[in-house]
């Protein structure tokens, strides 16, 4: 078994590096039939790769993710944001494993997205960069791949959109994914998460300064409607019962309430930070794209091809849900569950006990680490 | 493997789709693996669930007392119950559910019928224990006991028959010879081949 509190480590500094995966004379070509070039990509690699490639491990980053998934940049307090689960001695076991994390398609931390220059005009993408779906989040990782030489993939793991990427990867390529790991994930969006990510998209459309999306280098931008996306969308994090321990209706730095409009109780001061800290690392077209993606995810919308693909599988799975999370609740994994048992595709669940809601994946709840780490253990022993 | 298991796995084809509930750590199932079949386990125990991801077997923690709702009608050749039917809260919910999911179904549990146990609670006036039911009465997990009459009276209200019954001793070992003249009196334990 992995992990026990005496051998996990951190990985230490690590470093992000950038190659440029599509270029004019080869383009990205989307799910949508347009062509987008170049293509940069923003990857962090950990742990050293095994002869044969039989323990490389694909990190699939959620909404608001980045390359550095684990170790940090400089600052020990301020660790990748899967450095709970990625690193020596952690269930993704970084001496075992060589583990590969990437900035997804359309985000803004490294990797080509609407922030990027469009190379027809030298300015900023904004809304003239195309739309996209997971299928092609997942050309891009596999193009990553290549480019790596990787030949095989252990397995890939996801929380959330990054769940949604390795089912979407494993029907795409059956063959291809030795294992993928779903957490927190959905095989579609309910109209209750739909309807969270259009709140979102309108506080960041409707703010004067979005200016159609041509806000970059202007000198003001969306700020205050990417700040209060970022706000609603952290209420949807965390559960009811965690909100009610951290804050409960406790008022900030002070005994009795102002009784003003203003931020008065802790919960409010901690969501108005969240959203402020939230503009240093995001760009708001980013946003809008990725929650689009979300929103069109829907991969057993069609049975005849759902039973095509799921036929010829490969994969088998470790699907994950946690009970306080109503973000994307049990029965999202379930509904995933279900498919693929209907299909004799070989999947583990479990809903994982956690007071914290959606961010459980991303927070140290020991009964998931030790579920990821034995799945791990059996993969990497039958690999071998 | 415990020695009833060897007995059920006899019974599973070459070949079939099969459904574990109440699986334990999965040695059953991994055996069944072992021998080419498509298996899935259901287990309710923490334990148990990481005990079959340690060998390898597929398994949904799940509780069988809820229905089987995310498995689809006929998604398996045969569904297995071993010494799980005694334990659960409503048999005759999962006897149902065993035969939406699959054609066929193994069933084994210890029989109450047996004359030891109607012995101990005649002549002491005490619940009954015995290997197959370890328990003391206010903390066993085994809250449904039937007897093979008890049982086969309910199977076939929820439309299945009988293809086969072998008989166990205390030890989970298959008996023959004198057990099959007064199965419900002699038989510590049974195994049941069952067909819609």
């Amino acid at each position: 078994m992995g992990a026990t509190d005496d051998t996990r480590r951190s990985l230490g500094l690590v470093e992000t590096q950038r190659v440029v995966l599509y270029t004019e004379d080869d383009p990205l070509v989307l799910d949508s039939g347009e062509t987008l070039a170049p293509v940069e990509v923003a990857y962090e690699t950990y742990g050293e790769r095994a002869p044969g490639d039989g323990n490389v491990v694909v990190v699939c980053h959620a909404l608001t993710g980045d390359a550095n998934a684990a170790g940090h940049h400089g600052d020990p307090t301020r660790p990748g944001w899967w450095d709970t689960l990625i690193g020596p001695g952690k269930p993704v076991d970084t001496d075992r494993l060589f583990v590969l994390s990437s900035n997804l398609l359309g985000g803004c931390q490294g990797t080509t997205g609407p922030s990027s220059t469009d190379p027809a005009t030298g300015e900023p993408y904004g809304l003239r960069f195309p739309l996209f779906t997971v299928s092609d989040l997942v050309r891009v990782q596999r193009r990553l791949l290549a480019h790596l030489g990787v030949e095989r993939v252990l397995a890939a793991i996801g929380g959330s959109l990054g769940g949604m990427q390795v089912l979407q990867w494993a029907l795409d390529h059956p063959d291809e994914l030795n294992n993928g790991i779903v957490v927190c994930a959905t095989a579609r969006l309910s109209a209750q998460n739909i309807a969270f990510s259009a709140v979102a998209r309108a506080a960041i459309m409707n703010d004067p300064d979005f200016q159609d999306g041509d806000y970059y280098g202007t000198g003001r931008g969306p700020d205050h409607g990417l700040s209060v996306a970022r706000m609603m969308a952290h209420i949807t994090y965390l559960s009811e019962e965690s909100m009610r321990q951290k804050f409960g209706r406790r008022i900030q730095d002070r005994d009795e309430p102002r009784f003003d409009l203003g931020v008065d109780f802790q919960v409010e001061s901690y969501l108005q930070h969240q959203g402020k800290a939230f503009l240093d690392r995001f760009d708001a077209n980013s946003y809008l794209y990725l929650t689009r993606v979300m929103d069109y995810f829907d991969p057993f919308a069609d049975p005849t091809r759902v039973r095509e693909r799921l036929a010829r599988c490969r994969t088998r799975f470790l699907v994950l849900s946690f009970d306080t999370d109503w973000r994307f609740d049990t029965s999202h994994s379930k509904q995933v569950v279900r498919t693929l048992t209907a299909h004799r595709v070989p999947v583990t669940f479990r809903e994982i006990a956690s007071p914290h809601g959606h961010d459980s994946f991303l927070l140290e709840v020991p009964e998931y680490h030790r579920t990821v780490a034995a799945y791990l253990d059996r993969a990497l022993a039958e690999a071998r | 493997m415990r020695p009833d298991l060897d007995v059920i796995a006899s019974l599973v084809p070459p070949g079939a789709r099969v459904l574990d509930l109440g699986c334990g750590d999965g040695a059953l199932l991994e055996e069944l693996m072992r021998r080419g079949n498509d298996v899935l386990g259901v287990e309710i125990s923490d334990d148990g669930v990481l005990a079959c991801m340690a060998r390898g077997v597929p398994v949904l923690q799940d509780d069988i007392d809820e229905g089987l709702g995310d498995l689809a009608d006929d998604a398996f050749d045969i569904v297995i119950m071993s010494l799980t039917l005694q334990a659960v809260r409503n048999p005759a919910l999962i006897l149902r559910e065993m035969h939406r999911v699959a054609g066929r179904g193994i069933v084994s549990f210890p029989n109450f019928g047996h004359w030891r146990l109607r012995a101990q609670l005649a002549a002491k006036g005490r619940m009954p224990v015995s290997p197959l039911l370890p328990y003391a009465w206010h903390e066993t997990p085994n809250i449904r006991l039937c007897s093979i009459t008890d049982f086969e009276a309910l199977a076939g209200a929820e439309g299945f028959r009988v293809e086969q019954r072998i008989l166990l001793d205390d030890g989970g070992r298959p008996v023959g010879g004198l057990s099959e003249r007064a199965p419900n009196l002699l038989a510590a334990g049974v195994v049941y081949l069952l067909n819609r």
